[in-house]
């Protein structure tokens, strides 16, 4: 107690003596400065601020309870994060030429992209699909895509990751039955799927049933992969698409934590026990411009996840409490006037998240304000990841920024920040309710507004943008997807649908609408028809039938 | 283009010419008017319903379940949406529309948005212009969907023969806080939502409200329960509905509203006309303008030079 | 303008495109800037497009996409309009669409495409000096 009202007093000397004289000469910058999400920033931090922080409670140990300094007990000392880049585009067969590029340039796990019509569950050769096929990711039709997608590449040695979120029962029965094929069972197979539905209808935006059978089909996959698959994550539950959408880090948190809870308690409404499942729940964060406040905030979104598993939902096991996440360097970020800056940005986020603890990270390309990546840009994407990995050493001690007076006090206020806003959802009835009212998508927007006017007023810097422009871009290849591919993917779609026995596929999807209407598990119904290679369209058209499509109660 | 083509284009079912039409209705352009003079005897057959009531009372997604339902009986459909104007910028964001996506592509329904555009008085004009002009179209029923909160939107409701008036369970209105106007002038109210907590308590409140009003009238609203979002409590309404205008055929009230309403609707035009001339004779005339100051200096009142003014404008008018 | 006359916009997201982030913001400028918007949501097909701007007399389309598939989707929505004697309505476009499609966008009778870091002020004064009301 002593010490402290000397430092206070000693602080409070150097701010009236020391910083006064200089800012009288000097005067700062700004008259305020706050993080990009609007948290105020002191000159400086001191001991005083951290002055009820209790290092066992608060921090504890890496891969213990609450897991504010990581989730691995050796960090990265024991194996570096997994880079993932995320990719697809055109046809399956560019697609797996991709994959296999970036395997052989090092990356150690796979990140499937599919196109729209995919994601949102039509055919290619749908009317609504004219344009989009393979546009912002591969087009995948029916197993036979999948099969050449993973053409040379064995599903037990490589972990998969798919973005796929309301048909993503119907990608995962085919990832099965392609492993099938190879020979190797589902037990086996490692990976994720996004599956996250409530971020679609607020941020994302590919959506196609009903909150409630969402719901269903979600906790029909917690329940099938928890007897059937123990290695595979079961969700991505994503802020990436919140902050995506112009939130800040104290809502990317408070948002996902959300969606998070009430994905647990839809899994606990449907019988299942929360230590059956939790552990294989993932996160998915972004990091953005703000150096150490994603850090911070990591490290809050860890240790806040860790006491809502263990004192809200009684949490047994440590393992239920853990929080993996997967982090993508913030694509809103990066500007399409003089790309190669993008390279600099994407490095400092990339280090962020390496220092926030995450367990797998996509590196944003540096043209990817333009269109989807080159090779080369991927390239020296992926090697922004291993040159911090290999050559920087942030990796070979754990959780290096812990204790800084600024991280901690940071981590402190982004967890309280959060939590206050998840009690306010709460109070409304839960993730589901708030985004109903709108309550979620408001913030969102209200807050992306708000960057872009101070963008506008210049008084957020974009370098490039709105400060140190040039007049004459000069000129940028960037990718272009291959004009016919969409022409092959509609007649190898063709060949597929003569080759295969309708009468088969007829029948597995009549009882797959039988099982839809009822309540038994979708997946091994939906793995059937994959198996006669009834196409996604068709598979979703049943599930439309039945569940219906949503409609967005859109707040502006 | 001519009126008299606009006006051909809208009795033979040209959609471009109705929204052409309702644009200039909207910018008060003169054409617009002699537009609608010579279509008003083509008006007075479609059913008008007005629907109002607070913000998140799901009023345009019960909109359009009631589109939908009359649809599924062969009616065609109007719908004009009023959504706030900024009274700062004027600018709106008139949000009525997104929500009634199901609708987009059936060309029997046609949809209109419009902002208040910072009009009072006024905007019962422009709305019953845009009405008039879908009636003359040929829609069968019009909606007209306003938020309940202000004398322009109980003028607005004016111009409908049947009136809704939405609320959502728990909503935490007591029912004595909503405008006066717009409760008396409802003949249905609709609690939405209704899958909520607390739908049967608000039902029980407004039926309450209703049993001490001292006016006795001949049609009780009646309190429907509805959930626009499963369709629930649909059919029901617009059966409601219907039953609503038999009433006022039965009645004759159809006609006694219909009398009230030109006498008001021409009330209403001369007065607008009137002011319109005689601000435009007096602006900027010097002995004006020395009047108002004169006013503001307490010199003279305003009582005294407003009888002066319409007098000498009167007796001008008359030589 | 007297305070009756505004400009009508219709702010629209064609295709399958879920990233309505920009086209939220510029709607919302639009209305600060005095103009009366109508957004029309997500995974509008060119003819609900078409539709909606006819119907709701705008004097501006604003065409919002990200995916890609701005060069099967815009021409079509330009051929719609045309179709109907509509291209006195301005049409202009932004998201992610490469320098090097403009022209074409341009040709089949797109105004102008404002790319990721365009001022929102550029895009209302662009807007406003260029509209047919």
């Amino acid at each position: 107690m002593g010490d402290d009202s000397k430092l206070r007093d000693s602080t409070k000397k150097w701010e009236d003596e020391t910083v006064a004289k200089t800012v009288a000469r000097f005067p700062e910058r700004q008259e305020n400065f706050e993080t990009i999400s609007g948290l105020p920033m002191k000159r400086l931090y001191t001991p005083l601020d951290l002055k009820d922080l209790n290092y066992q409670k608060d921090l504890g140990f890496p891969g213990e309870y609450p897991f504010t300094r990581g989730v691995q007990p050796t960090g990265y000392r024991g194996r570096f994060w997994t880079m993932r880049q995320y990719s697809g585009f055109a046809t399956a067969k560019e697609t797996n030429q991709r994959f296999k590029f970036l395997l052989e340039q090092g990356q150690t796990g796979l990140s499937i992209a599919f196109d729209l019509p995919t994601q949102i569950g039509y055919d290619s050769d749908d009317p609504l699909a004219q344009g989009e096929v393979g546009k912002v990711g591969v087009a995948i039709d029916s197993l036979a895509d999948m099969e050449v997608l993973f053409d040379g590449i064995p599903l037990d040695k490589v972990s998969t990751s798919m973005t796929i979120n309301a048909p993503a029962s119907v990608l995962l029965a085919m990832y099965i039955a392609v492993a099938e094929k190879q020979g190797v069972s589902m037990d086996k197979l490692r990976g994720t799927i996004q599956n996250d539905i409530l971020k679609e209808y607020v941020a994302r935006g590919t959506y196609i049933f009903p909150p409630k059978p969402s719901m269903r089909l979600i906790t029909d996959i917690f329940k099938y992969c928890s007897q059937n698959m123990p290695l595979w994550n079961t969700i991505s539950i994503s802020g990436y698409h919140i902050r995506e959408a112009g939130s800040t880090a104290v809502q990317e948190v408070a948002f996902t934590l959300a969606d998070g809870i009430a994905y647990v308690q839809a899994a606990i409404d449907a019988g299942l026990d929360v230590d059956a499942f939790a552990s294989r729940l993932s996160f998915f964060f972004g990091s953005h411009s703000d150096f150490l406040e994603e850090i911070s905030k990591f490290r809050a979104a860890r240790r806040l996840w860790a006491r809502i598993m263990r004192n809200r939902f009684n949490a047994k096991d440590d393992d239920s409490c853990r929080m993996r996440f997967h982090t993508q360097t913030a694509g809103c970020t990066l500007t399409a006037q003089q790309p190669d800056n993008n390279v600099v940005r994407v490095t400092l986020q990339a280090l962020q998240a390496v220092l926030g603890g995450t367990q797998s990270l996509h590196t944003n390309s540096r043209d990817e304000a333009l269109s989807l990546p080159t090779e080369d840009s991927v390239q020296i994407a992926l090697r922004t990841q291993q040159i911090i990995a290999h050559e920087s050493g942030v990796g070979d001690t754990i959780d290096p920024l812990a204790g800084s007076y600024y991280i901690e006090s940071l981590t402190n206020e982004i967890e309280s920040k959060a939590m206050e806003y998840i009690d306010k959802i709460d109070n409304m009835g839960g993730a589901p309710v708030a985004i109903e009212k709108g309550f979620i998508q408001r913030e969102i927007h209200d807050a992306a507004y708000q960057f872009q006017k101070s963008v506008d007023g210049t008084k957020r810097i974009v370098v490039g943008v709105n400060k140190f422009t040039v007049d004459e871009e000069p000129q940028f290849d960037y990718l272009r997807i291959n004009p016919q591919a969409e022409k092959e993917q509609l007649s190898d779609l063709k060949k597929v649908r003569s080759k295969r026995d309708d009468e088969q596929v007829k029948q597995k999807l009549d009882t797959l609408r039988t099982a839809a209407e009822g309540d038994e598990n979708l997946m091994p119904q939906i793995l059937e028809a994959v198996r006669v290679y009834a196409t996604l369209g068709e598979i979703c058209g049943v599930l439309r039938e039945v569940f219906g499509e949503y409609k967005a109660p859109d707040i502006l | 283009m001519s009126v008299a083509d606009l006006v051909k284009g809208v009795l033979n079912g040209k959609r471009r010419d109705l929204a052409r039409l309702i644009s200039l209705i909207e910018d008060e352009d003169s054409d617009a008017l002699e537009a609608l003079s010579h279509l008003y005897k083509h008006t007075g057959k479609a059913h008008i319903i007005g629907v109002t009531g607070p913000p998140g009372s799901g009023k345009s997604s019960l909109v359009t379940k009631l589109t939908a339902e009359f649809r599924k009986r062969e009616n065609t459909i109007g719908i004009v949406c009023v959504d706030p104007s900024s009274p700062f910028t004027g600018g709106a964001l008139l949000g009525d529309r997104i929500r009634m996506q199901e609708h987009s592509l059936d060309k029997e329904v046609y949809v209109r948005s419009m902002g208040t555009r910072g009009h009072l008085g006024g905007l019962a004009r422009a709305t019953s212009g845009a009405v008039r002009a879908i009636d003359a179209f040929g829609k069968d029923i019009i909606f007209v969907e306003t938020v309940g909160a202000g004398q322009s939107e109980v003028e607005v409701i004016d111009i409908a023969h049947t009136v809704i008036v939405t609320d959502v369970p728990g909503s935490g209105d007591d029912i004595q806080a909503i405008k006066a106007g717009i409760m008396e002038i409802a003949d249905i109210f609709v609690v939405n939502k209704m899958d909520l907590d607390g739908s049967d308590k608000k039902v029980t409140e407004i039926n309450a409200m209703l049993d001490i009003d001292p006016r006795a009238k001949a049609w009780r609203p009646p309190v429907l329960l509805t959930n626009s979002r499963t369709g629930d409590g649909v059919p029901e309404l617009a059966d409601t509905i219907l039953e609503h205008l038999k009433f006022l055929k039965d009645s004759g009230q159809l006609q006694e509203k219909g009398l009230k309403r030109s006498r008001d609707e021409l009330q209403e035009l001369m007065r607008y006309k009137l002011t319109r001339e005689l601000c435009q004779k007096l602006e900027g005339q010097p002995e004006y303008e020395a009047a108002i100051k004169k006013i503001a200096s307490r010199k003279e009142d305003p009582y005294s030079v407003a009888e002066r003014l319409i007098a000498e404008f009167l007796f001008s008018e008359s030589r | 303008m007297s305070s009756s006359k505004k400009i009508r916009v219709l702010v629209a997201k064609p295709g399958l495109d879920g990233h309505d982030r920009g086209a939220k913001i510029v709607a919302r400028a639009l209305r600060d800037a005095g103009m009366e918007v109508i957004y029309t949501g997500l995974r509008q097909t060119p003819e609900m497009v078409v539709s909606a701007a006819l119907d709701e007399g705008v004097h501006c389309i604003g065409l919002s996409i990200l995916s890609g598939a701005h060069n099967a989707l815009f021409p079509k929505i330009m051929e719609l309009l045309k179709e109907e004697g509509a291209d006195d309505i301005l049409v202009v476009g932004g998201g992610i669409i490469p320098e090097d499609d403009i022209p074409d966008l341009k040709k089949a009778g797109i105004a102008a495409i404002f790319g990721p870091g365009t001022p929102l002020d550029e895009i209302i004064e662009y807007i406003k000096a260029n509209v047919k009301l």
